[in-house]
């Protein structure tokens, strides 16, 4: 589980928040401009500090005698705005998140390139790429220090809609690929249907109640796709002959 | 004339490499800390900038004479005084060049602001380890500048030098100390020959520091 109870100022707000919720999937964190969603996360990073206590899948990162610092906690994060490091190449952008990464399982360098689709980019500075794809290697390098959980910050607000398109596609394949336990702040309600499996709402320095899983859309699988799909999915089970198996997955078609 | 050259030469770039080394912990403190009171310390770095040289010159001739109570601390390891020495020479080179190194690379720590920071954070890098590997290379500019100010500002400088150094022959007598003894003693062919290298030097150094610079900026957009 990841708790935390956090309660403290940022100038003249103030963040007074409690949850508990699962160590896995991806759970949207949303409300309007200026509700808190961004401090929450730099708190639970440990970017930025109140009182209170954070806890991931068993290990203290905050309490009232420790605070643990950003670089120990083994948080991956992604900023609202793309944030490569300038003066390196993608490759080495990646590089130094993975010379730093911590022990254990984790995504290796080819596959976590391949999944972002950022093999053609690996050679180049940050400053020729686009938003969409500079936003790719952000998220490709938060994986490759092998996080323990993946915070992000509206990661496709700052891209324009060809930005948004680049990216969302990647960001679906991660949520059904990783078991990475991932906070995803957003205030759109799109984003969250396509990547989200339960939603935490706050407004105004506050959390109006738990989380509520998305969960019963998806036992459905069918329930996810648009008319479109579900019909080219019926010509490929009978092009098929019919012989599918229950495992078939509806979106590779 | 070899060897007043190789002695402004080796005062620059000794004051170089000790003030690339002093200031950059001087300017991260300056461009990070909070507090109001560093602003105090900022402006008694900045001092040297505002004084005359030979205001400067005098204090820390002062400090280095014999019996003054900085000397007295230097006493048992058998150093009586630094005034006319090239020690001293460095020593006030250091002081009178403080800010040229300080106000570059400050500049340079704050216009990273703290993101570069946070995401190294975010990577598991110590605050060390960003330091070195995010905060320096992106702050490249900055001590550029600061190394090429200071080279060039040690060559040029004469006040201070003339009052800490005494312009001894062979020892703390520098370049431009050199010519104003020439012009003096009506030399005009040795006054021609130094002045004349030091414009030429002049603009090598600053037409190097705009190259790089401009080389730097094209890797960084990666043209």
């Amino acid at each position: 589980m990841i708790r935390f109870r956090l309660d403290g100022r940022f100038g003249g707000f103030r963040l007074d928040v409690q949850a508990e919720v699962p160590a896995h999937g991806v759970t949207a964190l949303i409300g309007p401009s200026g509700s808190g969603k961004t401090s929450l996360l730099r708190c639970l990073a440990g970017l930025a500090r109140v009182d209170g206590e954070v806890e991931v899948a068993g290990a203290v990162w905050q309490d009232a005698e420790r605070f643990m610092a950003t670089h120990r906690r083994g948080v991956g994060y992604v900023f609202q705005e793309p944030s490569l490091l300038p003066h390196l190449s993608v490759r080495r952008n990646l590089e130094f998140a993975r010379r730093r990464a911590g022990e254990g399982p984790g995504p290796a360098f080819d596959e976590t390139v391949e999944m972002l689709g950022v093999q053609a980019l690996l050679g180049r500075s940050p400053g020729t790429l686009s938003g969409g794809e500079r936003q790719r290697a952000a998220i490709a390098r938060a994986l490759l220090s092998r996080p323990t959980l993946l915070l992000m910050d509206e990661p496709l607000s700052s891209l324009d809609a060809a930005g948004k398109a680049d990216v969302l596609p990647y960001l679906e394949t991660l949520h059904r690929s990783l078991r990475l336990p991932v906070i995803y702040v957003s205030h759109d309600a799109m984003e969250v249907a396509r990547l989200a499996d339960r939603v935490l709402r706050i407004e105004r320095g506050r959390l109006r109640g738990p989380a509520t899983e998305l969960a019963a859309a998806r036992a459905d699988p069918l329930a996810l796709l648009d008319e479109a799909q579900v019909r080219a999915l019926a010509r490929a089970a009978l092009a098929a002959g019919l012989a599918v198996e229950s495992e078939h997955d509806p979106r590779s078609t | 004339m070899g060897q007043v050259v190789w002695i402004t030469i080796a005062l620059a770039t000794l004051t170089t490499v000790i003030l690339l080394v002093l200031a950059t912990p001087l300017a991260w403190w300056l461009a990070r800390s909070r507090s109001w009171w560093k602003e105090i310390v900022a402006a008694v770095t900045a001092l040297p900038i505002v004084l005359p040289p030979t205001v400067l010159g005098f204090y820390v001739l002062i400090a280095l004479a014999p019996s003054s109570p900085l000397m007295d601390l230097f006493q048992p390891f058998g150093i009586r005084t630094l005034a006319f020495t090239f020690t001293g020479l460095v020593i006030g080179s250091v002081l009178y060049s403080l800010p040229f190194a300080v106000q570059p690379i400050r500049g340079a720590f704050e216009a990273l602001g703290d993101r570069p920071l946070e995401v190294a954070a975010s990577l598991r890098a110590s605050p060390l380890d960003a330091f070195f590997s995010v905060a320096l290379p992106l702050a490249a500019r900055g001590f550029l500048t600061a190394a090429v100010l200071v080279f060039a500002h040690t060559i040029g400088e004469f006040g201070v030098v003339l009052m800490i150094g005494g312009a001894i022959p062979g020892k703390t007598e520098v370049v431009s100390i050199r010519i104003y003894q020439d012009v003096e003693a009506l030399d005009f062919a040795d006054a021609h020959r130094l002045a004349a290298g030091l414009v030429a030097f002049a603009f090598v150094v600053l037409f190097g520091l705009f190259m790089l610079r401009r080389r730097a900026d094209e890797r960084r957009d990666g043209r």
